[in-house]
């Protein structure tokens, strides 16, 4: 007799097939959020009626975004023949010409595609091979492996391609601190920002034998140039699934909530969907796989806050409270969520346990540097030629990510700057850039991979208006809950202002370090305790403009203008 | 209160009511009753916060805690379209800022707020999560990437039911 994930693995397989097997072509279009800012939804509609109107048998369907942003919109054509062909930066009004010449006649547009990948190996007129492109070799893909193959919503797709075989595996053939132990042996550590040993983390929750015990997931994600948590969720959401109910498992949790914010609605209908159909396929719920374990799981949305995504602002949050963070201790593995045992999870931590549960913790510890396992997965935005997201192993350059993945400055000259995860970490100069992505360099430099966003400044960016820009951020999203962090972000950013109204003087440095200092020591949470970062590795990369601007040396109408600028301030009631 | 005025509020009420009742996940807060409520009639009037004490067997007072702390959240009925423009750092570094001037200037306003016909209502955002496409606005939370200060104000003007 077959068991029941045998019976979704057949399923799965026959769906596949029909998909990638059938004499139908399949039109994938790249959706997530990018793709939709790229305007990828009229991409869809327009390749939708070109299909119906030429008559043609081919599948259309939204899949998720590949990654290479920069595309977008992006379509790509399967023909029953294998081969498949990629187009980048697609009007609407070109899919009936796509459509009639490469599904109709079989002639794909090589002058507008931009690679091929498979077909019987005489390649496609003179396209390059997907995977020649540096952006695609270069890329170790673990927790975005799906990214542009699959269709979010379909949960067979999931399975189709190695999906769930983990969480079979982890039910019937591991007990749960088999599991906590192959996680801790893999070296996975935290990619939420503090880069804590996730095994380690599992290991504080699980001994506890209270009846109720909660997982959570953290997709709160505000840092601006950051976007692979709900990009994951958006994309390939049964990862995430799968990772949280595994984690659900290994430290005997009976509910997991995946927390979003509010407004972001494809990551929200994304988790939503995918965890419906968990629950439809007894993936979720009573008795999963026909086992004694159970496991619940629900979205939960927040209101916009920043801080929120602080681990136990995060827990006031779902409790439907004001996030703002509690003291600690007591820890969350002794009283976190409506004061049960509790865990907490970054995305991306959670997205990679599937895989390592897969494949063992021999094969992620061989990928990365001694210290850090794994990859990371860099968010590239600003003046880079090619923005996107990109997982790379642990252990590239800063400059290989930036020259090879990408293609090095869009606009100007050279790249001057960059802010590296998020707006509590800091920014880098040239000297930095040959430093290796790994936590522990990284935070050598003064700098931190943290949420994995990288933001890239040209020449032309001047450091105290993109240091206003952060600390205006981080004055706007303090909770308010302790005064050296609500009033010193307000302080801080005053002398901003000064500085950028050329109204600066020499003591406010020495009046910037000390409401520095006073964050940091006098704070409650990180947002406060790292507050000053972004200034303190802008002294040491870009100390003498710094220095510049508090000389009065600015003309009026130089840089900054007039030196007014309508960024929003303001403190929360 | 005229009795038109309390007849419109006790409608509204009842609106509110159902849609409280209405959601379907299992944990039900405060803070899920009100972006309940705001997704569905887009702003909290008095009505929500009150109809939420009483839902979630809360206070006012408590109620007003959460409401006021998420930026999110409303109190006055916004225009008939929402835009969102990011000033979030990456956004700033490839030109939000004169987004947001020739936004305000299409709208006829200063800073955050509807327009003086009352159409639009624009909103500051910290980042839209579209970064690798800014600068990104967005409309009722539609992304669009890739602005210039023209289409921008295009898109404002447009939204206003102006020709451009
Ligand atoms: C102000 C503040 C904001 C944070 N925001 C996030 C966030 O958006 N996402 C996240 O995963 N972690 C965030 N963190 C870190 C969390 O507190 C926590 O360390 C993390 O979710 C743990 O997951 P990990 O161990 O898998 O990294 C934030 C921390 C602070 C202080
Ligand atoms: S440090 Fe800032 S964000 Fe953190 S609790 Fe204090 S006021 Fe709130
Ligand atoms: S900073 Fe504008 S979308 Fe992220």
């Amino acid at each position: 007799m077959s068991t029941p994930f045998e019976d979704l693995q057949a399923r799965a397989a026959k769906r596949w097939s029909e998909l990638t097997e059938g004499e139908s072509a399949w039109i994938r279009v790249g959706g997530g959020t990018s793709g939709q800012a790229a305007g990828a939804d009229a991409v869809l509609e327009a390749f939708k009626s070109s299909v119906e109107s030429t008559g043609v048998n081919a599948n259309v369907s939204m899949v998720s975004a590949m990654g290479l942003m920069y595309l977008e919109p992006q379509v790509d054509i399967l023909m029953p023949n294998g081969a498949r062909v990629y187009y980048g930066n697609v009007e609407p009004e070109e899919a009936k010409a796509i459509v009639e010449q490469h599904v109709k006649e079989g002639k794909p547009l090589t002058e507008r595609a931009f690679a091929y990948s498979g077909g019987d190996g005489t390649g496609v007129g003179n396209l390059p091979e997907l995977q020649s492109m540096p952006m695609v070799s270069l890329q170790q893909r673990i927790a975005t492996r799906n990214f542009g193959d699959t269709d979010p919503h379909d949960l067979l797709q999931y399975v189709a391609n190695g999906g769930y075989t983990a969480l079979n595996r982890a039910l019937t053939e591991m007990t749960p601190a088999e599991i906590v132990d192959e996680v801790k042996a893999a070296g996975l550590r935290g990619r939420g920002g503090a880069a804590f040993p996730a095994g380690v983390k599992w290991s504080f929750l699980a001994p506890s034998d209270a009846p109720v015990k909660y997982v959570l997931c953290n997709c709160e994600e505000g840092d601006p140039g950051a976007f692979n948590d709900k990009g994951i969720i958006e994309n390939d959401p049964h990862t995430l699934v799968e990772g949280l109910i595994i984690n659900g498992y290994a430290t005997r949790s009976t509910h997991g909530y995946i927390f979003i914010r509010t407004g972001h609605e494809l990551p929200i209908e994304s988790a939503r969907k995918a965890i419906a159909a968990a629950y439809e396929a007894g993936l979720l719920g009573k008795n999963i796989l026909g086992t004694d374990f159970s496991f619940d799981m629900e979205v939960s949305l927040t209101g916009d806050s920043y801080v929120a995504g602080e681990e136990t602002a995060l827990m006031e949050a779902i409790e439907g409270k004001r996030s703002t963070p509690r003291f600690k201790p007591p820890f969350p593995a002794a009283a976190g969520l409506w004061q049960k045992p509790t865990n907490i999870n970054n995305v991306k931590t959670l997205a990679y346990v599937p895989e390592i549960v897969r494949n063992g913790s021999d094969w992620f510890k061989s990928i990365g540097t001694e210290t850090t396992s794994g990859t990371a997965i860099v968010c590239l935005s600003g003046h880079i030629t090619y923005p996107g997201m990109y997982e790379v192993p642990m252990g590239m350059t800063i400059r290989e990510v930036l020259e090879k993945v990408g293609g090095g400055v869009s606009v100007g000259e050279r790249i001057k700057v960059l802010q590296a995860g998020g707006p509590l970490n800091g920014l880098l100069g040239e000297d930095a850039f040959d430093t290796m992505i790994d936590f522990d360099a990284m935070s050598a430099a003064g700098a931190s991979i943290g949420s994995g966003g990288i933001i890239v400044g040209n020449e032309t960016v001047n450091v105290v208006d993109l240091l206003r820009s952060l600390i205006a951020f981080n004055q706007f999203e303090s909770c308010g809950k302790c005064f050296p962090c609500r009033l010193g972000n307000t302080h801080m950013l005053e002398i901003l202002d000064r500085m950028c109204q050329n109204k600066a003087k020499s003591a406010d440095l020495a009046l910037l370090e000390r409401v520095g200092t006073s964050m940091k020591a006098g704070s409650l949470c990180g947002h406060g305790q790292l507050g000053f970062n972004p200034i303190a590795s802008a002294l040491k990369y870009f100390g003498d403009e710094i220095k510049s601007c508090l000389a009065g040396e600015i003309a009026p109408g130089g840089v900054f203008g007039d030196g007014t600028m309508i960024l929003p301030t303001r403190t929360r009631p | 209160m005229t009795t038109a005025e309390t007849e419109q509020s006790s409608k509204l009420r009842e609106q509110i009511r159902q849609v409280l009742n209405a959601q379907a996940q299992p944990t039900i807060t405060v803070l899920s009753s009100l972006i309940a409520v705001q997704d569905s009639i887009h702003y909290l009037p008095d009505e929500a916060i009150k109809e939420t004490a009483t839902f979630c067997g809360s206070t006012i007072n408590e109620v007003w805690s959460v409401a006021s702390f998420y930026t999110n959240f409303r109190f006055t009925k916004p225009g008939d379209k929402t835009l969102d423009v990011c000033w979030g750092p990456s956004c700033h570094l490839v030109g939000a800022q004169q987004i947001l001037d020739s936004v305000h200037a299409a709208l006829e306003i200063k800073e955050e707020g509807e327009s003086p016909d009352g159409k639009v209502t624009l909103k500051y955002n910290t980042c839209l999560g579209a970064c690798a496409q800014g600068p990104v606005i967005a409309i009722n939370h539609h992304l669009i990437g890739k602005q210039t200060p023209e289409s921008a104000a295009k898109i404002a003007r447009e939204l206003r039911g102006q020709s451009s």
